[in-house]
């Protein structure tokens, strides 16, 4: 029951991109079409759980030497590092995943939502598998997002009707408060 | 073609003409999510102003020495290394806005417009002006999130800086201050901006062209397998 807590909670409640404003840069800059979308999406959903895999143990090293405050610095490493062997890995053993995602993995080492994530998970103080969850759940929730928000970028974006001075990035922003406001309904359901 | 720029033009273009997230649209998580009160916005803008302008001229200090494939990862090292010094003073002088602050403080290290400087102006500019760009970009980036911070604190709640408004203040516009608020107020602040510089100023767009990982992730080939992958 509390791991679907989590789930629902962190993919509609408190959306990463719509509740929280994690992970806006690729949310706007990718959403415009559907297919790059899912990648992206995808690529993080996967880094995500990677991600807190690698450093939620990595936490409780850190504080066992009571340097808990290099968190930042060895995170955004941790990050950097794994996401290019990933990349690597990727190209190396499964040729086919890497040219489907491997576009995005550079774009995600610098995407708040992923450091957001590590670091939520310790100040939560979840354990281990919550983590993963909650981990899970926030990508999931970025790929929901994206997916239902290129949609709609394809009827808004580049219509006529639209304002002069609203044209471009501002109606983009617009369409992106409409669809955060529509989230707020699940406000309350966990 | 930098060096002709003069030191003032250096410092001010960040303010308003290069204004880093109105005009650059760079750093849209920070904007969007601590702008919920004047504040709060302005000390996410000097938090980031500090680390911006010491980041800024350790970098052009570095830049020779560090070799050039392993730049990134060693820029970012730079920027979480005061990302922390910052954490540690705003968390022992400051205690509440570092709560109120909360996760988006570590979070300055993967902001787009510190990297981004330090990329396209610090690696290839020296000390003085690598300072003067990060003192105009972070003037830039204080400004506007604090007026933005003020606008949604005045309509949301009715106060200003923490001061209620008679009026204002017993007729709230809760929407403005919570999630979707934000995005709205951002697109207006945007838009307002390109009404009045009738899109002259350098327009900036949400797509590789304003991300600072762009040189190492090869911009054009990483934009044209965008649009390839969006063909087939």
């Amino acid at each position: 029951m509390n791991y679907l807590t989590i789930l629902l909670g962190i993919i509609l409640v408190n959306n990463y991109v719509l509740a929280q404003f994690l992970g806006i840069c690729p949310f706007l800059g990718v959403s415009k079409k559907l297919d790059s979308a899912v990648g992206m999406g995808i690529a993080v959903i996967f880094v995500m759980v990677l991600a807190t895999a690698a450093t939620w143990p990595i936490m409780r090293v850190l504080n066992n030497f009571g340097i808990g405050y290099l968190q930042t610095i060895v995170f955004i490493l941790i990050i950097a590092a794994l996401v290019q062997f990933v990349e690597m890995a990727l190209k190396k053993f499964i040729p086919s995943l890497h040219k489907a995602l491997g576009v995005f993995l550079p774009l995600i080492t610098t995407n708040c939502a992923v450091l957001g994530v590590c670091i939520t998970n310790i100040d939560e103080g979840y354990n281990y598998l919550e983590s993963l969850v909650n981990s899970f759940g926030a990508g999931v929730g970025f790929l929901l997002a994206m997916v239902i928000f290129s949609g709609m970028r394809a009827k808004i974006d580049d219509n006529p009707a639209v304002p002069k001075a609203f044209q471009g990035s501002p109606i983009v922003l617009v369409t992106a408060a409409l669809l955060s406001l529509a989230f707020m309904g699940f406000g309350g359901l966990v | 073609m930098e060096k002709k720029i003069s030191k003032l033009a250096i410092l001010t273009k960040g303010i308003i003409k290069e204004n880093p997230n109105l005009v650059l649209l760079l750093g849209t998580c920070p904007t969007l999510a601590t702008t919920s009160s004047a504040l709060n916005g302005a000390g996410m803008g000097v938090s980031a102003m500090a680390v911006l302008i010491c980041s800024n001229i350790v970098i052009s200090l570095l830049a020779k020495l560090i070799p050039d494939k392993v730049r990134i990862p060693c820029y970012i090292v730079v920027i979480a290394g005061f990302v922390t010094l910052v954490q540690f003073v705003l968390q022992a002088f400051v205690p509440s806005l570092y709560d109120s602050l909360g996760l988006f403080i570590p979070l300055i290290v993967v902001n787009c417009i510190i990297l981004g400087r330090a990329e396209m102006f610090a690696s290839k500019n020296n000390v003085i002006d690598s300072a003067l760009d990060g003192i105009g970009m972070g003037i830039g980036f204080t400004l506007s999130l604090t007026v933005m911070g003020a606008v949604r604190e005045l309509i949301g709640a009715g106060t200003i800086f923490g001061f209620a408004l008679p009026w204002m203040s017993e007729h709230p516009m809760m929407i403005i201050a919570l999630a979707p608020g934000g995005f709205f107020v951002y697109a207006c602040a945007i838009a307002a901006i390109n009404f009045i510089t009738k899109g002259k100023g350098v327009k900036g767009s949400f797509d590789c062209h304003g991300c600072a990982m762009a040189s190492m992730c090869q911009q054009e080939k990483c934009l044209a397998e965008l649009e390839k992958g969006a063909e087939a």
